[in-house]
This record gives C-alpha cells, structure tokens and sequence, in this order.
C-alpha cells in the first residue's frame, strides 16, 4: 500500500491551476478533432514528478468521462455514428492491449531508451505519413476553392465500399453504405494500438474513417469521441485495478477539459468541414518534429550513435516539449478563430435578412 | 418592442450544477488522503474510479454545456453556409 501511494504527488494551488489549463486547451481541440491532448498531458505530468503509469492511467481515466460529454454534444448536433465508434472501439480495446504487449516486450529487451525510440519512431513515422497527407488533402481542399462543398468519396474509400463479402456487411450511417467488418477491425485495432503507443489513437481513427471508410470529416471526428470513450473505459479499468489511477489528477484535468470540450464541440457547427483536417494535420505535423528532436537522444542513450551532452539533451527535451505545447495552442487558436469567424458570418446573416425583410 | 430571438438560459440549473460539481471536488480535494489509499487498492475497488469518473462527468458536464449556454456560446442556429 504504501508503494502504491508514493505514487501520488502532493498537489498544490499551482500544479491544480496547471493540470487544469493544459486539460482545457486539450479538451478543446479534442471536442473538435475527436482527440488531441493527450501527447501533452501525459508528459505534462510526469514534468509534475508523476510516474509514466500513473501519468497514462490517469489520462485516461479523464480521457473516458471527457469523450463521453463531447460524444453526447455532438450527438445532438447529428455528428455521431454510434454503431461505427461501438465496432471500431470495441477492435481497438484489442489494438490497445496489443500494442501495450509489445511496449512491455521492448522495455524488456531495450529497457526505457529502446521504448522512447519505439514510441518516437512511431510518432514520426506516422505522423509523418498520415498528417502530412491529412494537411495535403486540407490544402488541396482550399486551393480549389471548393472548400464550400459537400466533401466526396475518395478513391480508396470508393473500393472498399464496393466490396461484398457476404456475412461481414453492416450499415453504417455516418458513410451512408454497407461496409464489411474485416476493414473495419484492423482500423480499429490500429487506432488502438497507436493510442497504446503514443496515446493518441484518433491520429490513425480520424483519417482511417475519413479516407479509408468514405466518412465525412465531421462525423468521423466525432464518432472518434466513441472509440476514445470505449477504448479510454477499458484502459482505465485496467490501470484501476493495479491501483495505478490518481483520480484526483484525472478529475481535475477533467474538470478543466469538459469546459473546453464543450467549446470545441460548438466551434464543429460553425466551420467548414476541411477545418477538420487542417487541425489535425496541422498538429500531427508540428509534433512530429517535436518527437523528431528526441530520437538523437535515445540513440544516444542505446550507444548507437556518440554520446550526448547533458546541455544538448536538456535542449533537446525542453524545446521537444515547448513544441508539443505550441502544436496544442495552435490547434487552439486555430478552432477559437474559426468558431469567431463563424459566428460573426452567422451574425451578419441575421441582420441582413432582418434588413431585407424591414424588421429593422 | 425589442426582438429578441434568445431562450431563456438556464441560470438556475447551471447554479445547482456548479455548486453540486464544486462541492464534489471540495471533496475529492479534502479527502484525499481517504480516497487515494481506498481507490489505489486494485481489485473490485477499480471500480471506485470509474464510477466517480462518471458522475464527474454528468454532474460537471451539464455544469459546462448550461456555463456556456448562458454565455451565450451556442451551437450555429442552421448549417452555416461557411466560406
């Protein structure tokens, strides 16, 4: 018992105000991209003195409650495909246990240097691939000008639907089309294998729904909110059960993310749909060059490339984790503005039809 | 007259929300030396966090969705025709 509790910081006025904040900006971008935050508060609070389990199973003990709401709000505003979230979620639950497996087998071999690089070149390697195509695709979007228009089916998304393999079909709404389940596990199993490794499955959910299943931007972000509350719900079970949850850390960033998710949820009505993408890509990409900077580190620490100075690897981190930090407060700003933007157009067409209509 | 499109904002019920949540986190932070040895026991006592998580959540969450509804944070009235 007493091992278990020195897991437990002491928390002052300063640390609540901090969790708090970092669990608002995370809870906004998450709200509108469907996840997001994590890749923050997980090092966010090992910086406090928390230890990593500790850190990831209090994540994502706020992680569940918090998907929860925000799957609930953008229900209301007809964004959810339940069965999808309930089918890829209940794969990537799998996915998650899997990739923890292998985690555990590489500290084994490795030890904690070996994982780091694991986790960094899963970072960057799909970071890299998927958010750069994510933001290409954004950009692709706005240079032809038809960022006004309902998105199309892309050609890969096209095929899959197009394949019948009988006993394995299911409607699913959010794509409009009868999809067999044998695409639909190994998306969820990759979701959750990645939210295993880096804590952010919704970076591999998000596009696999968008450009693989035919999803529209919108629902699949929010039908992400599904998997993260399923997948979120068994983790932490799991983590509960080895003591390894500190509720008082998951409550509070909760308490500060459920304010943003809100927010973020509100920000997807008012936005056209290819926001979506610039978000994420956006935010994949400047992480990416965030875990980028750590893997000379842990080259380092595994004797395969010269040793490091103590100077160079503190660089290294702090700025690795200022970047982390900048890529959340983009994606940020970036929803605030847009949801501003929208309002204001909204605003503009309310008192132009007033005009038009003499009620003025 | 003075044309008002805005419903009526749920004041009351955001209160008793924010004081219900506030009250659950004045507990949470005062007894946590109680609740930290109870809940990090493992076993069935996983459930003891899961269970709070959720009623967190409802409680704080309608707290939130009623806080910036009375801000007058709402969702677009239509789909916004977006540029």
């Amino acid at each position: 018992m007493h091992d278990i509790l020195s897991n437990f910081i002491n928390l002052d006025a300063i640390t609540i105000l901090y969790l708090f904040g970092v669990g608002f900006v995370g809870g906004l971008v998450s709200g509108f991209i469907g996840s997001g935050g994590a890749f923050v508060l997980t090092p966010g609070m090992m910086s406090l003195g928390v230890p990593g389990l500790v850190a990831v199973a209090s994540n994502m003990c706020h992680k569940f409650p918090k998907a929860l709401v925000g799957a609930l709000k953008r229900a209301k505003y007809g964004q959810v495909d339940v069965k999808l979230g309930i089918v890829l979620g209940i794969s990537a639950e799998a996915g998650v246990l899997y990739g923890a497996q292998i985690q555990e087998n590489i500290k084994k071999a490795f030890g904690d240097a070996g994982s780091n690089l694991y986790v960094s070149v899963a970072f960057v390697v799909i970071l890299g691939t998927v958010g750069g195509f994510v933001l290409y695709d954004a950009w692709r979007t706005y240079k032809s000008g038809n960022s006004q228009t309902a998105e199309t089916t892309g050609k890969l998304a096209k095929w899959v639907q197009s394949i019948n393999i009988p006993g394995t079909m299911v409607y699913f709404k959010s794509i409009d089309a009868r999809v067999s389940i044998l695409f639909t596990i190994p998306l969820g199993f990759s979701t959750g294998m990645l939210a295993a490794t880096i804590a952010v499955g919704g970076f591999i959910g998000v596009p696999a729904m968008i450009y693989v299943l035919g999803a529209p931007s919108l629902m699949a972000s929010a039908t992400e909110l599904v998997i993260a509350f399923v997948m979120g719900l068994g983790g932490s079970l799991k983590y509960a059960m080895h003591g390894l949850v500190d509720i008082r850390l998951a409550m509070i960033i909760l308490a500060g993310s459920l304010f943003g998710i809100q927010l973020g949820a509100i920000g997807t009505t008012y936005v056209k749909p290819f926001m979506i993408k610039v978000v994420m890509g956006l935010i994949m990409v400047i992480v990416l060059f965030s875990r980028g900077l750590m893997v000379p580190v842990y080259l380092a620490q595994l004797g395969l490339i010269e040793k490091l100075s103590e100077g160079t690897v503190s660089l290294l981190k702090t700025t690795s984790f200022a970047i982390m930090i900048f890529a959340l407060m983009l994606g940020a700003f970036i929803v605030l503005r847009a949801m501003w933007q929208g309002r204001q157009a909204e605003r503009m067409q309310h008192a132009t039809g007033a005009l038009e209509h003499g009620k003025v | 007259m003075a044309h008002s499109s805005t419903k009526k904002k749920p004041v009351g019920a955001m209160i008793v929300m924010g004081i219900i949540s506030l009250a659950l986190y004045a507990t949470l932070l005062l007894k946590q030396d109680v609740v930290n040895s109870t809940f990090a026991q493992g076993g069935l006592y996983a459930l003891l966090p899961i269970i709070t998580a959720f009623v967190f959540s409802y409680f704080h969450g309608t707290f939130t969705g009623h806080f910036w509804t009375v801000l007058g944070v709402e969702a677009a009235k239509k789909k916004m025709e977006v540029k």
